[in-house]
C-alpha cells in the first residue's frame, strides 16, 4: 500500500470534473420540483444532450455550440413531457420513466453515425495568475468553462429561490397550486418554463460527460448518472448547496476509491466501490434529519377547473 | 432495468427486420439455420460485442445468406434477463444460440437443459452439457506480448491496469501482463483497479485519469470502450492498447497495439457442424495460433528492438515454442507453483484466481 502516491491536489481537481455532470442537471431538477413537477426522465435528457452536444461539436468544431445544442436538446425532449403533464394532464412518474426510455433509445438511434469518433476539444480556462498559485491554482482555476458554470448556477439557484419574486412564485407554485392559481400566476406556464429549464440543465450535464470527461460518444453512456442527480435532489431536502454537497462528495468518493484501489490499499475493491452511493446518502440523509419537507405539490398534476 | 426494455424493443425491431430481409430475399424460412447471438454491450461498443457481431456478420456472408438467418440481442444484462432472452430467441426457432459473455454461463446451462434439441455456445466459461458448448480464446498469449511492450516502454515503471469484473479470464490477463513486463523490466509495478464493469465509458475515464495521476505512463485495460485511450491522448506521453478490437483511431499512439478477437473461423465452423448435423459438444480454448487472438499492427512509436521482441514472442506463442506461463513462478504468497519450466496445465488456467508473485493488492472474492 502507498497512499503517499495520492496527489491530494488532482485528486480534489478531478472531483470537480467528476461532479459536475451530476451537479448541472440536479440543479435543474431542484428547480423542476420546486415548481411541484417530479420529471423522472433525467437520465433521458441527458443521454440526448449527449448525443446531441456531441453531434454539433463534431459537425461545427466548436464545444460552445455543442454545449447549446445539448441544452436545446435536452429542453427539447423536455417539452415532451411538458406537453403530455401539462396539457394532456398525464400521470408525471409514467411519463418520467417514458421521457428515460424514449431518450436513451433517440440518443442511440442519433448517435448511430458518431461512433469512434473524436471531439472537438474543450480548452481549459488556465485563468492567467490565479492558476499559478500552489494548491489552490490548479484545484480552483484551471479547468474548463463548464465546471465554473455549475458552480455560478448553483448560486444563481439559490438565490433565485431565496431573494427574487420570480423564486417566491416558482415556490408558490410548487407548494399550493390552487392557491398560487388563485392569486392570479400562470400555474401552467410557470411549471412548462421550469420543466424547459430542467431539460436544458441535464443536456448541459450529459454535454459535459460526452464532450469533456470522457471524451467520446458510445450508447448509454451517460451510465445511470440522471437517477444519481435525481436522489440527489431528494437527499438533498430540495436545497442548492446541498445539492453541491452531495454531487461533490459523490464525485470525491468516487475519485478517491479508485485512487486508493490503485494504491492498493487493503480494503477491499467491492466496498471501496458501493462507498460513493453509501456515503453520499448516509451523509445526505443525516443532514436532512431538520424535516424539510418536499413542495407539498410535488408531482400532482393542476388544471384550473379542479 | 430501463435500458434493457429498450435494447431488447430495439433488438427484436433490428430482429424482426432481418428477418423479413432474409425471407424476402432467400427460400422458405424453414430450409434456413437460425443463429441467435447474445450480446453483453451495444454491437457499436468498439470492442468485445462488436467483434462478435462483426464476426457473426462474417460467418454469415462465409455461408452465404441464403442458408443461414442471425437473430440478436444487444445490451443483454449478465443474469436472469439473459436467460429470458435466450429462452425466447429458442421459442422462436434458434437452432443454434451464442451466449457472448462469462456471466451467461448460468443461465446458458439452465436454457440448454429446457431445449435439449437447441445447440448451445457460451463464450469465455467452463461449463458444458451435452447440447452446450464452450469456447474461449487465450487472450492471456495476447497480454504476454502486451506486458513485453509495456515493460519496455514505460519510463516511471508504473503500469496503470483497468480490471473488469474479477474471473478468471480478467486475473490470468493481469498475471499474463506482469510476468512479461517484469521479465523486461524488473522494476515495472502494477497498479490495479477493479471496476466492476464491462463497459462504462465515464468510469473507465476516471479510472485511467487516476492511474495516470499515480504515475502510470502505460495503461492495459480489461474494459471495452476507447474511453482510457482517450484519457491516455489527452494526458500526453502515455500509452495504451486496444482491447477486443483494433481501436487503430487511436493509432499510432496513445494505441500502440492491441488485441483482437477473431470469432469468425470459429462460429463459422460451428454453425456448418449444425448444419451438417455433426455439432458435438467440447470445450475449446483457442490462442494465437488459430488466430482466435489477434495481435493489432505495433505502430512506430515502440522501438524496432522492443517490437521485435513482441513480435518474437508473438512468433513463439503461435508455434507453440513459448507457454505465458512457464515455471519458475510463486504466486502471491510466496508459495512455489510451477517449477522451472514447468508449464501451467488448462484446469490451473481456466479457474486462476490468485494474483503471481510481486502483484501487490488482493483479487475481489
Amino acid at each position: 500500500m502507498d497512499v503517499s502516491a495520492i496527489n491530494p491536489v488532482l485528486l480534489l481537481a478531478s472531483l470537480m470534473v467528476a461532479a459536475t455532470a451530476v451537479l448541472i442537471a440536479a440543479v435543474g431538477e431542484l428547480i423542476v420540483e420546486k415548481a411541484g413537477v417530479l420529471n423522472l426522465g433525467v437520465e433521458g435528457m441527458m443521454i440526448t444532450g449527449a448525443i446531441c452536444g456531441f453531434a454539433a461539436a463534431v459537425t461545427t468544431g466548436s464545444p460552445t455550440i455543442g454545449f447549446i445544442a445539448a441544452a436545446a436538446g435536452g429542453a427539447g425532449l423536455s417539452l415532451l413531457f411538458a406537453l403530455l403533464t401539462q396539457f394532456a394532464l398525464a400521470n408525471q412518474v409514467a411519463s418520467g420513466l417514458a421521457l428515460t426510455l424514449f431518450g436513451l433509445g433517440l440518443s442511440s438511434l442519433i448517435g448511430q453515425g458518431y461512433v469512434g469518433i473524436k471531439p472537438p476539444p474543450t480548452p481549459e480556462l488556465d485563468i492567467p495568475l490565479l492558476s499559478d498559485i500552489p494548491v489552490l491554482g490548479p484545484v480552483l482555476f484551471s479547468h474548463d468553462l463548464v465546471v465554473y458554470f455549475g458552480l455560478a448556477l448553483v448560486a444563481v439557484v439559490w438565490a433565485f429561490l431565496k431573494f427574487t419574486r420570480g423564486g417566491l412564485i416558482l415556490r408558490a407554485v410548487g407548494e399550493n397550486h390552487a392557491a398560487a392559481h388563485a392569486l392570479g400566476y400562470k400555474v401552467v406556464r410557470i411549471r412548462v418554463l421550469a420543466i424547459l429549464f430542467g431539460g436544458a440543465c441535464a443536456g448541459l450535464g450529459g454535454a459535459y460527460v460526452s464532450l469533456v470527461r470522457v471524451p467520446q460518444w458510445t450508447e448509454g453512456m451517460t451510465g445511470g448518472a440522471g437517477w444519481i442527480a435525481l436522489a440527489l435532489v431528494v437527499f438533498a431536502s430540495w436545497k442548492p448547496w446541498r445539492v453541491l454537497l452531495g454531487a461533490y462528495l459523490f464525485g470525491g468518493v468516487t475519485v478517491l476509491q479508485l485512487n486508493l484501489q490503485a494504491a492498493g490499499i487493503a480494503v477491499p475493491a467491492e466496498y471501496l466501490s458501493m462507498s460513493p452511493y453509501l456515503i453520499t446518502i448516509l451523509v445526505l440523509v443525516i443532514m436532512s434529519a431538520d424535516r424539510s419537507a418536499a413542495p407539498a405539490s410535488l408531482g400532482r398534476s393542476f388544471h384550473a377547473s379542479q | 432495468m430501463l435500458m434493457k426494455k429498450r435494447t431488447f424493443l430495439a433488438g427484436a425491431a433490428t430482429a424482426l427486420g432481418l428477418t423479413a430481409m432474409a425471407t424476402g430475399a432467400a427460400l422458405a424460412q424453414d430450409d434456413m439455420t437460425k443463429v441467435g447471438f447474445i450480446y453483453v454491450g451495444p454491437i457499436n461498443d468498439g470492442g468485445w460485442s462488436q467483434h462478435h457481431h462483426e464476426s457473426a456478420l462474417k460467418m454469415i456472408e462465409e455461408i452465404g445468406a441464403d442458408k443461414v438467418e442471425m437473430v440478436y440481442q444487444e445490451n443483454v444484462p449478465e443474469g436472469p434477463d439473459s436467460e429470458r432472452a435466450m429462452t425466447q430467441m429458442a421459442l422462436n426457432g434458434a437452432d443454434i444460440i451464442f451466449s457472448t459473455s462469462f456471466g451467461y454461463m448460468d443461465p446458458t446451462l439452465n436454457v440448454a437443459s429446457k431445449f435439449p434439441d437447441v445447440k448451445f455456445e457460451h463464450a469465455t466459461g467452463y461449463k458444458t452439457a451435452p447440447n452446450m458448448a464452450a469456447y474461449s480464446a487465450r487472450f492471456y498469449e495476447g497480454r504476454a506480448v502486451q506486458g513485453t511492450i509495456a515493460g519496455s516502454m514505460t519510463k516511471s515503471n508504473t503500469i496503470g491496469y483497468i480490471a473488469s469484473v474479477p474471473i478468471p479470464e480478467v486475473v490470468r490477463g493481469i498475471n499474463s501482463a506482469y510476468i512479461h513486463a517484469k521479465k523486461v523490466n524488473p522494476d515495472v509495478e502494477f497498479k490495479v483497479i477493479w471496476l466492476y464493469t464491462w463497459m462504462d465509458p465515464a468510469k473507465e475515464a476516471d479510472a485511467a485519469r487516476t492511474l495516470i495521476e499515480q504515475g502510470a505512463d502505460v495503461i492495459l485495460q480489461h474494459t471495452d470502450s476507447t474511453a482510457p485511450l482517450a484519457a491516455a491522448q489527452a494526458a500526453g506521453d502515455v500509452i495504451g492498447f486496444g482491447q477486443a478490437g483494433d481501436m487503430a483511431e487511436y493509432a499510432p499512439s496513445p494505441r500502440v497495439s492491441s488485441i483482437i478477437d477473431n470469432w469468425e473461423p470459429y462460429y463459422t465452423s460451428r454453425v456448418k457442424a449444425v448444419m451438417d448435423g455433426t455439432w458435438e459438444s467440447h470445450s475449446v480454448w483457442e490462442g494465437i495460433n488459430t488466430g482466435m487472438v489477434g495481435i493489432g499492427e505495433i505502430t512506430e512509436v515502440v522501438p524496432e528492438d522492443v517490437k521485435a521482441a513482441a513480435l518474437e514472442m508473438k512468433d513463439a506463442i503461435a508455434a507453440g515454442e513459448y507457454h505465458p506461463f512457464t515455471g519458475p513462478l510463486n504466486k502471491q504468497d510466496g508459495t512455489p507453483w510451477l517449477a522451472e519450466g514447468e508449464v501451467a496445465d488448462d484446469g490451473t488456467l481456466a479457474g486462476m484466481n490468485f494474483y503471481v508473485e510481486g502483484l501487490d493488492g488482493e483479487i475481489p472474492q
